[in-house]
């Protein structure tokens, strides 16, 4: 743990900012339990991933502009959300000057990610048991764009970096759905495409419960939220955090 | 413009067949992981066969011509359609010179890509699709909604009262086995009547100048057997350098559609029967201006259908939703670059979940594919409202103040609009889901109010 002089930029996806601020504490929270000096530039914005995704460069070219304005400072970028980070990583190239994408991509980490393979996961203490059956959501940018698991398409031998760090939890029980599928939330798919949207997130909620499961847990609120959002409507009883809130303790805020 | 959204919104209206539609085809794809973990290799194999298409691709001219030289010195004539209306005359015209007036058709997309039915039966030639799910489409008056499982959309019961229409079965009796016999004698038939066989080419072996055909079913074989004439059609894209190359496909092309170790009938075509007439016709059809754009790693395709099976929006928005004749994130991916226009719609039939490209065999960017395609399809008219309300979020995302005040504004009213209000019909998010409050505070207030 000899890096911990390096500078974090702790970078707050705009929804989480404003309806699961609690995550975002707890991310900083963690990092900070870890010995790490991070900082929230509040000058930051919108990675720019709804513009990227909807063909409209233009947009995408400012935000992503903004981002590396803002965050090329660091020694690392971590965010609790790998489709921010995925965009960042990936979605850059193109819009972002090489070189500064080249300097920036390595630095970027979805928190897990972070906590895995730069602090290590011998070096986990998390302080709050969470005794509970815990559903893990794969979100599709976590799995197969930033790779934090294996997914069920290739041919690959099991991990999962997510697991590995929510396993220091004491008490947790992890459990995972019998399919690794999206759940339907997409960004502007999900009005776009509201009713196929709605119907592959019901599917993922059955899924998790039809194992038991209350709490579903993910490193991607924004797939959470349309899955809370869904439960809510039909009445299912499952709760959804965000993998920072376990580890952080902080599991009480609706 | 092809409205996927209207038609996949269509397609649940039934939610009982919805889920049964992706629990049939998520069992295929279990089938293939299954069928893909026996292989030790599989990842490698899939590396082989993208850099085996990919230097395809890059050399097809000299491939082509290579395979036209050595299958015309196999006796095999070759003959070149630029697009679908010159292959439908060229097809046309061969059957004419032989007074062909039944003709039996194993599977070919490029078939019914290019129309080719229609047309020939307007010149008063039959034709039978003889694999078992193309006929029962093509008897039930209909299209196929997937390129292996061309019925996947019909039920057993459905496909029971197509048969007793057409062949006068039970109507009440969907015993798969038995609707099974009554198609196999019906197409014995048929088989024999033929006066002319068409079939599809999977792999052109461009050193032996030979074409490989894979069925389950034996229809191609059954039907290139007894007529003297045997035309196959292939896309210019399905060339590869030799047989040497052809196991890494055949290992990985039954496994990724339907779990099988291979395909039931992988058949070699070299030369044609004594005093019999072999045609091979290649077609372009818009191939090679894909070729010259971004989209040439499209044409590495093999037409497996893994990325359909996989494809958690196809499988609970049908094959038919797609208006294309080959649906999913393949057909998208290949509409989109074709006629953005027209499909505008399809390259946002996909929330980037990126599963389609990691079964494909050939390992196609299928999700990148249909991400960059956005830059293009986003300009329709049809798109006009969503891209204004982008821009909308954009202006308030750069203006961080004005942004803030209008989520304190959200704190306080939201949780006070009346419901009734609130989900209004405007509200695309609530119609399906309950939307989220702010909290009390923004993490940008916790984090000022921490720092003090």
């Amino acid at each position: 743990m000899n890096d911990q002089r390096k500078r974090v930029g702790l970078f707050v996806p705009c929804y989480i900012n404003d309806f699961y601020p609690h995550a975002a504490l707890a991310t900083l929270e963690i990092l900070e339990a870890h010995g790490y000096e991070v900082e929230y530039p509040e000058s930051q914005r919108c990675c720019g991933q709804p513009f990227l995704n909807n063909g409209l460069i233009e947009e995408g070219r400012e935000f992503a502009g903004h981002f590396a304005d803002t965050f090329e400072r660091y020694d690392y970028i971590v965010a609790p959300s790998s489709s921010c980070i995925g965009t960042a990583k990936y979605r850059y190239e193109g819009v972002l000057d090489p070189r500064r994408h080249r300097a920036l991509a390595p630095k970027l980490y979805e928190l897990c990610e972070f906590l895995h393979d730069v602090v290590g996961v011998e070096n986990l203490k998390f302080d709050h048991p969470f005794p509970h059956r815990v559903g893990l959501h794969n979100s599709c940018h976590a799995l197969r764009e930033l790779e934090l698991a294996s997914p069920s398409e290739l041919m690959i031998p099991h991990y999962s970096k997510i697991e590995r760090v929510l396993s220091r939890v004491e008490g947790i029980e992890i459990v995972r759905p019998s399919r690794d599928e999206c759940c339907g939330f997409g960004g502007t798919f999900s009005v776009q495409e509201s009713a196929v949207s709605a119907m592959m997130g019901r599917d993922r909620i059955a899924d998790h419960r039809g194992n038991g499961v209350e709490i579903m847990a993910g490193v991607d609120l924004s797939c959470l939220m349309h899955m809370e959002g869904l439960a809510k409507r039909d009445g299912t009883p499952m709760r959804f955090l965000h993998v920072a809130q376990i580890l952080a303790g902080r599991t009480d805020f609706e | 413009m092809i409205d996927h959204a209207r038609n996949a919104a269509e397609f649940l209206n039934d939610p009982e067949r919805a889920h049964w539609h992706d629990r049939a085809l998520w069992f295929v794809r279990e089938k293939r992981d299954k069928a893909a973990r026996s292989v030790p290799e599989w990842e490698e194999l899939r590396k082989s066969a993208e850099a085996l298409k990919a230097h395809t691709l890059e050399h097809l001219g000299y491939y082509l011509q290579r395979f036209e030289e050595r299958a015309k010195a196999n006796g095999i004539e070759v003959l070149w359609a630029e697009d679908a209306a010159e292959f439908r005359r060229l097809v046309a015209e061969i059957l004419q010179q032989h007074d062909a007036t039944k003709v039996v058709k194993s599977k070919s997309m490029l078939t019914e890509e290019c129309e080719l039915n229609p047309h020939l039966e307007s010149q008063r030639i039959e034709v039978t699709d003889t694999d078992l799910g193309e006929r029962i489409v093509q008897l039930a008056g209909d299209r196929p909604s997937h390129i292996v499982l061309p019925a996947i959309h019909m039920k057993k019961e459905d496909v029971a009262r197509v048969f007793a229409e057409h062949l006068h079965t039970d109507p009440d009796n969907p015993d798969p086995h038995y609707l099974t016999r009554a198609a196999r004698e019906h197409l014995r038939q048929k088989f024999l009547e033929a006066d002319a066989a068409i079939t599809g080419v999977n792999f052109a072996l461009a050193e032996e100048g030979a074409f490989v055909v894979c069925t389950n079913e034996g229809n191609a074989d059954l039907g290139t057997a007894l007529p003297d004439l045997h035309i196959a059609c292939m896309g210019l894209e399905k060339v590869i350098p030799s047989a040497k190359e052809l196991g890494i496909f055949t290992r990985l092309l039954a496994r990724s559609a339907t779990g099988q170790a291979i395909t039931t009938y992988t058949s070699h075509f070299r030369r044609p029967k004594p005093g019999g007439r072999l045609v091979v016709v290649l077609v372009d059809n818009g191939r090679s201006r894909l070729l010259a754009e971004e989209h040439k790693k499209l044409l590495s395709c093999i037409r497996c259908g893994a990325c359909m099976n996989t494809c958690p929006v196809y499988r609970r928005s049908g094959g038919h939703s797609y208006g294309t004749v080959v649906p999913g994130p393949i057909g998208s991916a290949l509409a989109g670059a074709r006629d953005p226009e027209r499909f505008a719609s399809l390259p946002f039939a996909c929330t980037l979940c990126g599963s389609c490209d990691q079964v494909c065999p050939v390992r196609i960017d299928l999700h990148r594919q249909l991400y960059s395609e956005r830059r293009e399809v986003v300009r329709v008219p049809e798109y006009r409202g969503k891209v204004r309300g982008l821009k909308t979020a954009a202006f308030l995302l750069r203006h961080p103040r004005l942004y803030a005040a209008m989520m304190g504004l959200g704190r306080v009213l939201l949780p006070r609009i009346p419901r009734r209000l609130l989900y209004n019909r405007f509200n695309l998010w609530g119609r399906e889901r309950e939307m989220p409050m702010p909290a009390e505070k923004s993490f940008n207030q916790i984090y000022r109010e921490r720092k003090r």
